[in-house]
């Protein structure tokens, strides 16, 4: 939880998503995207700012800051 | 790692994804509680989450702490029960606007007028999402439900107003597009010694939604996002610019009356005097 953010990337859980799009409409960079199969994609990772947003509004705790490590 | 260290410490996550629609908001009032527990630094076994029927009474079946699924409208009485058993206890109770205000009113506003030490968090979609959309005491006047399928002719509750007026210490309002207000006046609530509330506005894409043409849950979240005014900045505004706009806030803080579980343990300490 006290990681920094180098240590955080974005992680989804595909087979959570739902594809209600929230976290894609409310990313204020716009790097969130769906796939072929309208579940969530990260398009643009270098340009995410791990601020969060798209965590704190999914309803399907799909998609989440997690830490780089525990792959 | 599947999931966010948050979900692997309070849900129960074998039970997930949960059977919730895609887009409704209760998937998001339920992540800013576990967010407000884990910030308050509670022990799970000293917190007992309570809930009632409807959709949003589902809530505790995914969460990892002590967890009772009562009747519709009765979670608040089982509830008392828990809180005079076991006053160390944190008890919170998980309501819809249905449960909470229609079936569960008096229940609601008894709990409230006691200033007993439970946190009530309302899941207001403004409709019965669980049985088909049917109009709930918080279904505004001239939307549709099966139940008003000319318009609804009533005039709806303003619930966390009920609240205070009915003698709850804390009350507030938010929505779920503003889930980072909602986590920090949940975990007041839950800090707060007496009877607290938080009507927490939820989207409801399914019934409400479709029933009153109001689009996507993405639409429905932007409706939160630019109807709903703090009460405090909502002062300087004029009646114009407030026109079709809600108030959200924080409606009461009173941290002086006393709270009902430990004014029954006084009695029952002084009898055991005598
Ligand atoms: C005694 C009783 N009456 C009626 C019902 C049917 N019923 C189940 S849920 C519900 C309404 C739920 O609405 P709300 O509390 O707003 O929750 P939501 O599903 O919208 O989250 C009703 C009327 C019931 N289960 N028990
Ligand atoms: S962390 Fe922020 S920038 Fe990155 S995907 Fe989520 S909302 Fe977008
Ligand atoms: S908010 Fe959650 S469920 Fe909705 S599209 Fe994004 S990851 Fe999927
Ligand atoms: S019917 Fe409405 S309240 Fe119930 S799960 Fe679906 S969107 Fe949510
Ligand atoms: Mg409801």
């Amino acid at each position: 939880m006290s990681k920094s953010k180098e240590q955080l990337e974005i992680k989804i859980n595909k087979n959570w998503c739902k594809g209600c799009g929230i976290c894609i409409a409310f990313c204020p960079k716009k790097v969130l995207g769906f796939d072929d199969n309208g579940k969530v994609n990260m398009n643009d990772r270098e340009n995410c700012i791990k601020c969060g947003q798209c965590e704190l509004r999914c309803p399907d705790f799909a998609i989440f800051l997690g830490g780089i490590d525990n792959e | 790692m599947k999931n966010s260290e948050l979900v692997s410490k309070y849900m129960r996550d074998s039970r997930l994804p949960h059977i919730w629609c895609p887009g409704c908001g209760h998937g998001i009032i339920m992540h800013s509680i576990i967010r407000a527990i884990e910030n308050l630094g509670l022990d799970k076994d000293k917190v007992t989450i309570v809930s009632g029927i409807g959709c949003s009474s589902r809530a505790p079946g995914y969460m990892d702490f002590n967890t009772l699924h009562t009747t519709h409208g009765r979670a608040l009485a089982f509830a008392t029960g828990i809180k005079l058993a076991k006053p160390d206890m944190k008890v919170i109770v998980i309501s819809g606007d249905g449960d909470a205000s229609a079936i569960g009113g008096n229940h609601l506003i008894h709990a409230a007028r006691r200033n007993i030490g439970i946190t009530t968090i309302v899941f207001n979609n403004n409709i019965y999402g669980m049985t088909g959309g049917q109009y709930s005491p918080t279904t505004p006047h001239g939307d549709f439900g099966t139940t008003a399928p000319y318009g609804n002719i009533d005039r709806p509750f303003d619930i966390a107003n009920l609240a205070a007026a009915a003698g709850a210490t804390y009350a507030a309002r938010t929505t779920a597009f503003h889930a980072t207000q909602m986590t920090n006046y949940i975990q007041k609530a839950i800090a707060h010694e007496g009877f607290s509330l938080v009507e927490a506005i939820s989207v409801c894409p399914t019934y409400y939604g479709r029933k009153n043409k109001k689009g996507s849950a993405v639409a429905m979240m932007n409706f939160l996002k630019e109807s709903f005014v703090d009460v405090k900045a909502a002062e300087r505004m004029t009646p114009e610019q407030l026109q079709g706009k809600f108030l959200m806030g924080e409606f009461k803080h009173n941290t002086q009356l006393p709270e009902y579980s430990a004014e029954y343990q006084k009695i029952v300490d002084r009898l055991r005097k005598e």
